[in-house]
């Protein structure tokens, strides 16, 4: 017998992301999940505010795909862990796609570069013709 | 002409009180629906209410600074009121800005920011008469 | 040693649950004489006890077992209890260990003791998930406090209709300028302020994370409507933000407090409702 662990992972919960309305329940979601973890104000707004950015990014550059949200413990903090991943094109050049201000669409270029800034943890697996996944955590204070 | 979010007249300024998450085909509605509402009633100015919202992503941001730089190309001057602490937190850390608009605490002071311009040829000969009598 | 089936560390527990549990208050209550009382503590025991008997008949065998879901929720409220009553990691876990007091009196009885080993381990993790659970909640408490002394030491303060100030004081970290920026927003919009006054006069010194924060602070707040003034730049500071590098730009800055709030109040007269983000 071992000495329980105080963690408890909740289940995921995964969503699609095909239009514009799965960008709002994206965006409910993660917040629903965020108020569980008890993360403050602030960093609740940040971190939806970097999921919506990061699902309309697999909405309109991977052509859809899905997000898994799940309310995350190490025992000692809560957070909340959101990996949005699609099959779509991939990133060729990461670096650039970081970059604040750079677009190969219409965007303002601050998606990635700024959600990035909006989280505590953030990783990006990507290549040309292999699809995008972005994960990104939160952790209550 | 969508629904989701009401624009009210108000004098010479509309007033766009956005209340729910918006999802990005009705923002560039609403977009369309401002500029569509500024020419056919000759707004001077619109007052947008944001209090209601929770987020403000790069898309939202970008359709508030579009309306306001759409409206002054109609002769209208645009006020963003009542957004929250935490979403200008966020915003700033995003990087976001919104290009020179106007702000305000709240849709009265959004008025009040407005009401100089608004001031019809007979408002300001009342007011110059009125003084003159006291 | 054969496992014993859960199910009947379960009937053991029931069929000698009057002598296992008068034990067990004893001795619990041996120790924790003067911080609690006997009947509390025996409400207590009477739902772990009945928590646990639940969890073994579910099949649990290990204390992280779904089955004892319920019974680890009520361990975790009453050790956070504790740890907010002030009870030290000892008091806490002695509870649950004393349930072992309760198992040795079964010594005697030949049909529970194929049971008593394996109920003696239960209650040991039992014991050490308690002492856990109050050592998080401890911390929990802790950061908590340190964050209300945080508030405390950062007042934001209404210095006439419309102005609101924060005069700081003491060396600032990033952590504490988030806080007070932050308080500093929600003012704005609960004081219906649109003139903020960040006076900086009592602190020595700025790192460019300090200064970074207070430029956002300005942007954020004039996003929101308001303008912000900073107000009693030291001659090091100043020399320290050029050095930095760091665009200041538009920012207004005044010598001191008193030549900001002059300022303000002119300010307000001017253009008395909201400012251009
Ligand atoms: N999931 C993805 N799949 C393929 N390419 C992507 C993906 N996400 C981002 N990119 C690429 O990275 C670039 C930068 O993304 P980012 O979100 O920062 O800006 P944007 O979407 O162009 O504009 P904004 O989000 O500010 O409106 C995109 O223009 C796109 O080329
Ligand atoms: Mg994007």
């Amino acid at each position: 017998m071992t000495t329980a662990p105080v963690a408890t992972a909740t289940a995921t919960e995964r969503l699609e992301v095909r239009a514009d309305s799965d960008v709002v329940r994206v965006r409910q979601l993660v917040r629903a999940v965020a108020q569980k973890a008890r993360l403050s104000l602030v960093d609740q707004t940040k971190l939806v505010t970097a999921a919506s950015e990061l699902a309309r990014n697999t909405l309109v550059y991977g052509g859809g795909g899905d997000v898994e949200v799940e309310l995350v413990t190490d025992g000692r903090r809560s957070g909340v862990r959101a990996v949005f991943s699609d099959e779509g094109p991939g990133i060729a050049d990461l670096d650039l796609a970081l970059t604040d201000g750079w677009t190969s669409g219409s965007g303002l270029g601050l998606g990635l570069s700024g959600s990035r800034r909006l989280v505590e943890q953030f990783s990006i697996d990507t290549a040309p013709g292999a699809g995008t996944r972005v994960e990104i955590a939160t952790w209550s204070r | 002409m969508s629904d989701a979010v009401p624009i009210l007249k108000i004098g010479t300024t509309l007033l766009v009180s956005i209340q729910v998450d918006l999802q990005d085909d009705t923002a560039l509605q609403l977009q369309e629906d401002v500029a569509e509402r500024i020419t056919r009633t000759g707004a001077r100015g619109v007052i947008i209410d944001i209090s209601g919202l929770e987020i403000v992503d790069s898309f939202i941001g970008r359709m508030l600074a579009s309306v306001a730089a759409v409206s002054r190309v109609l002769d209208a001057r645009t006020v963003v009121v009542g957004m929250r602490p935490a979403v200008a937190i966020t915003m700033v850390e995003l990087g976001l800005s919104l290009g020179g608009v106007r702000t305000a605490l709240d849709v009265e002071r959004g008025l009040a920011l407005l009401a100089p311009e608004h001031e019809s040829a007979e408002d300001v000969l009342l007011a110059a008469a009125e003084r003159e009598a006291r | 040693m054969p496992a014993v089936a859960p199910e009947t560390l379960a009937q053991t527990l029931v069929d000698h649950a009057p002598t296992v549990r008068a034990a067990w208050l004893d001795a619990a209550a041996d120790e924790l004489r003067g911080r609690t009382t006997r009947g509390e503590l025996e409400r207590e025991q009477t739902d772990i006890y009945d928590a646990l008997v639940d969890g073994l008949r579910a099949g649990g065998t290990e204390v992280s077992a779904e089955a004892f879901d319920q019974l680890r929720g009520i361990l975790a409220d009453v050790s956070a209890a504790r740890a907010r009553l002030g009870f030290t990691p000892r008091e806490t876990a002695v509870g649950m260990f004393a349930l072992k007091e309760g198992l040795y009196a079964l010594a005697g009885s030949p049909d529970a003791m194929a049971g008593l080993v394996p109920l003696l381990r239960l209650v040991d993790d039992l014991g050490l998930f308690t002492f856990e659970t109050f050592a998080s909640a401890r911390e929990a408490i802790i950061s908590e406090q340190a964050e209300q002394l945080l508030e405390l030491s950062t007042p934001v303060v209404k210095l006439w209709e419309g102005i609101v100030a924060v005069p700081l004081v003491g060396t600032l970290d990033s952590a504490r300028t988030q806080v007070v920026m932050e308080k500093l927003l929600n003012t704005l919009v609960e004081t219906g302020s649109t003139q903020a006054i960040i006076d900086i006069t009592g602190v020595p010194a700025v790192d460019t994370q300090v200064a970074q924060h207070l430029l956002k602070t300005v942007v954020a707040a004039r996003l929101m409507g308001a303008e912000c003034t900073i107000s009693g730049i030291r001659p090091q500071i100043a020399q320290t933000i050029v050095a930095l590098g760091i665009e200041f730009g538009d920012i207004r800055t005044r010598a001191t407090l008193a030549d900001a709030l002059v300022d303000a109040l002119r300010e307000g007269r001017r253009s008395p409702a909201g400012v251009t983000a």
